[in-house]
């Protein structure tokens, strides 16, 4: 195998791959082997290939809290919001955050209504708006885990160094670890084995899970996104499931260094400290969140605009909090699909194209589709 | 999460430059890495390059299934 | 009211289930008439002469105005043409109302204007009626144009969304994605160079020499905005129909599907403007194949898929891996992700 990105998509490989896993979770009989995913990109990938259909009945993959966008408070989308309204602020957002419903309206709402909101693929698009246009003060809403959250430090350091006055950042990056082992010590699901998330890892390494593997005898596989990752670190679990070892392997070797990236860490450290932090659904995990530090709290939206990021309200029959737990799945929400689907999207589970109800919406939702009858009847 | 692609790099200008997908090219920021060189693959992730990307590391997934697959360690 | 907030949002203008709730709630109560109410490409008028007619209209508002591949000039007519093709109708007569702004550089008008005629003559149509107004520096984009189109049905097939029928094989003349990729490398706040140019071209030549080759045409549809997940859904829905996809037969350029990776989008949901999604009974599949095939618009047109029997009223698609998933009709304009 070469290592093109088609051999990882290679059917004759993946035929393999789930002959293998069948004959392994096949062993287990009917005992339930269930493999936790924390990250949105993962469950995309899952979805997307149509992975589900193909595992053995008594093997289950939950959904965790791997989406930012779906663990970002109401009350950040409402002081985003807020700030937007202001006729000199220019908001800059990832696409991803722009249908997530705050307490009552979200971005592309106030959008239409018309605050100045903008999508960019790059935190340096903020840069660039600042530079253009000094009379506008620019604030970028800093959202993502550790995948994103070196490059908005970047841009922070970039902007006190270029004496971007008007550019400023409103930060609710969260920490993967800490949310692990949130889940991984609660009673309410019993997880067999964890698919590490890919690209957090290539700035994390493998250290963080190996305390948790040590601490909860849970086995960790540190997975790449082609089917051929996830199916291969799906087997990996199995093995080390069936086997009693909680071990930490890296799937993903071509990504993921076990030290990570040192050099964004020590970025990561100047920038930011950790704070306690309110994972929507979740409740607030000690020292799972970013805070600005203070000696750039000159950029820290915060500090600028004197505003501060309330918790918000959430649908109260929203479900979002157990389904990003993997208490439920999806289609046990009494709201799935119903009163909550990608039209009228109750809870960011299913706004966000990566959260797990999208996800199982427009992937996965095959058996109830599949009637000779119209309109799923 | 994260969309992050495994790109070739193309050109660099200082702490910037281009990588190529597939055919597409796309703008890098390199500050996050040490010792980028032209022909790297990396991984680019919101116009950040994150961490270098190793191809022939395939040659280790397929060492790892079989030692999966035998039962080995 | 399923429309979720009071004011229209971009996504309403999107092509996919937003702005069908929008037409549905507003536009289809208050018209209220049979020629209307299939909400097909174009209007099919039999009550005024032998032949049927096709009537339809569309507002052109892309950004940018001159992309790799074309300009809204091209587009325009490509699009009314290719609405009227869709019908199964010779296209004929343009009207062509444009709303310019203050300001607006008078050489992009007459290079918009070479554009439309080029593209007029190319599809054989003429512009025989138009309009002109000039509005106040920022209340247009530069330029808006509406076309209206007219065209006559000389075949005797009925050739519309509702009538696939179970077996049929689904096919597309060329690759996915170009137009939607070819514009969206230019936009602002996305950095990314591009070789991938926009498939703008009228296909009413194209559906000319299918008709001609009498295959018995069930349905013809231009996945324009939401892409061709919107336009299969569509056909799904009307002809309560399903329709199983294959991944691997679907025909994307890998410059298109590496851009699509990067920005977080799926082909499936990305604009053409060249391109068409025919039905036809399987045994007539190979024949419209070989035809396109051998048409400089056709030259990479593929089996995608085939109607089903199961899972009515919606689009799945076998995977890469062989497994199964939904392709859902999408909600908006897909924006790009982080994640």
């Amino acid at each position: 195998m070469k290592g093109r990105i088609e051999d990882y998509r290679d059917p004759r490989l993946t035929d393999q791959l789930l002959r293998d896993i069948h004959d392994v979770a096949g062993s287990a009989s009917s005992r339930t082997i269930s493999l936790m995913e924390v990250c949105g990109t993962h469950t995309m990938a899952i979805a997307r290939y149509g992975i589900r259909s193909l595992l053995p009945d008594n093997l289950k993959l939950l959904s965790g809290p791997g989406c930012p966008v779906c663990v970002t408070p109401a009350g950040y989308v409402d002081t985003a919001i807020s700030l937007s309204r202001n006729p000199d602020v220019t908001v800059v957002t990832f696409g991803d955050l722009m249908r997530v419903p705050g307490s009552d309206s979200s971005l592309a709402v106030a959008k239409a209504a018309g605050a100045d909101i903008r999508v960019a693929y790059s935190p340096s698009y903020a840069l660039e708006l600042a530079r253009n246009q000094p009379e506008r003060k620019v604030v970028f809403l800093a959202i993502g885990f550790e995948t994103t959250s070196p490059s908005l430090a970047w841009t922070l350091v970039q902007a006190k160094e270029s004496r971007l006055s008007n550019l400023s950042f409103l930060c609710a990056c969260k920490l993967i670890p800490p949310a692990l082992h949130a889940l991984a010590s609660s009673d309410e699901v019993k997880i067999d084995g964890l698919l590490c998330p890919g690209h957090v890892s290539t700035i994390i390494g493998t250290a963080p899970y190996e305390q948790l593997a040590r601490q909860y005898g849970i086995p960790c596989v540190v997975a790449g996104f082609e089917p051929v990752d996830v199916l291969l670190s799906v087997l990996l679990l199995c093995r080390r499931i069936a086997r009693g070892e909680a071990k930490v392997d890296i799937e993903y070797s071509r990504s993921v260094p076990k030290e990570g990236n040192p050099k964004a860490l020590k970025l990561l450290g100047q920038v930011f400290e950790p704070a306690d932090s309110a994972w929507r659904g979740l409740g607030t995990i000690p020292d799972s969140g970013l805070e600005i530090r203070s000696g750039l709290s000159d950029h820290d939206a915060k500090t600028v605009f004197g505003v501060d990021i309330p918790l918000g309200k959430d649908n109260p029959a929203c479900r979002c909090g157990d389904v990003l737990r993997g208490v439920i799945s999806p289609p046990e929400c009494p709201l799935f699909r119903t009163a909550c689907n990608p039209l009228t999207p109750v809870g960011a589970c299913m706004v966000s194209g990566e959260g797990a109800c999208a996800a199982f919406y427009k992937y996965c939702e095959l058996e109830h589709k599949k009637g000779t009858q119209p309109h799923g009847n | 999460m994260c969309l992050a692609i495994p790109s070739e790099v193309l050109e660099i200008h200082g702490d910037e430059g281009t990588v190529e997908w597939q055919g597409t090219k796309v703008y890098a920021n390199f500050s996050l890495l040490d010792n980028v060189s032209l022909g790297d693959y990396v991984l680019l992730h919101a116009g950040f390059a994150i961490q270098k990307y190793q191809p022939e590391e395939a040659e280790e997934l397929m060492e790892l299934w079989r030692k999966v697959s035998e039962g080995a360690d | 009211m399923a429309i979720e907030s009071d004011r229209i949002l971009i996504a309403h203008g999107g092509g996919g289930s937003a702005m069908h709730e929008l037409v549905r709630e507003i536009f289809v109560p208050t018209f209220n008439n049979q020629f209307l109410e299939p909400l097909q490409d174009s209007a099919v008028i039999d009550e005024l002469a032998e032949d049927r007619l096709a009537f339809t209209t569309d507002a052109y508002v892309v950004r940018p105005l001159f992309f790799p591949g074309g300009d809204i000039g091209r587009l325009a007519v490509s699009g009314t043409v290719n609405d009227l093709a869709m019908a199964g109708a010779r296209p004929l007569y343009v009207s062509l109302s444009v709303i310019i702004e203050e300001g607006f550089p008078v050489e992009q008008l007459r290079t918009i204007a070479a554009s439309i005629k080029d593209t007029a003559d190319q599809a054989r149509v003429k512009v025989v009626t138009g309009d002109t107004k000039v509005v106040e520096k920022g209340a247009a984009d530069g330029i808006f144009i509406t076309t209206s189109g007219i065209g006559i049905i000389e075949t005797e097939l009925e050739i519309a969304s509702d009538r696939a029928d179970d077996g049929d094989a689904v096919i597309v003349n060329g690759y996915l994605g170009d137009h939607g990729i070819a514009v969206m490398s230019k936009r602002e706040g996305i950095n990314f160079k591009s070789e991938v140019q926009s498939d703008v071209a009228p296909l009413s030549g194209l559906v000319q020499e299918i008709l001609d080759a009498d295959i018995d045409i069930h349905v013809l549809r231009d996945p324009t905005r939401g892409g061709a997940a919107a336009a299969l859904n569509e056909i799904a829905e009307s002809s309560e129909v399903g329709i199983r996809l294959h991944a691997a037969k679907i025909p994307v350029r890998p410059e298109v599907r590496s851009a699509c990776d990067i920005l977080g989008l799926d082909p499936l949901y990305v604009a053409n403007e060249g391109k068409l999604i025919a039905l036809c009974p399987l045994g007539q599949a190979r024949k419209l194949l070989t035809l396109l095939r051998k048409h400089p618009l056709g030259k990479s047109a593929a089996i995608i898929g085939e109607v089903t029997s199961e899972w009515l009223g919606n689009v799945i698609m076998e995977t890469e891996i062989g497994g199964t998933r939904i392709v859902e009709m999408p909600y908006g304009e897909q924006l790009p992700r982080i994640c």
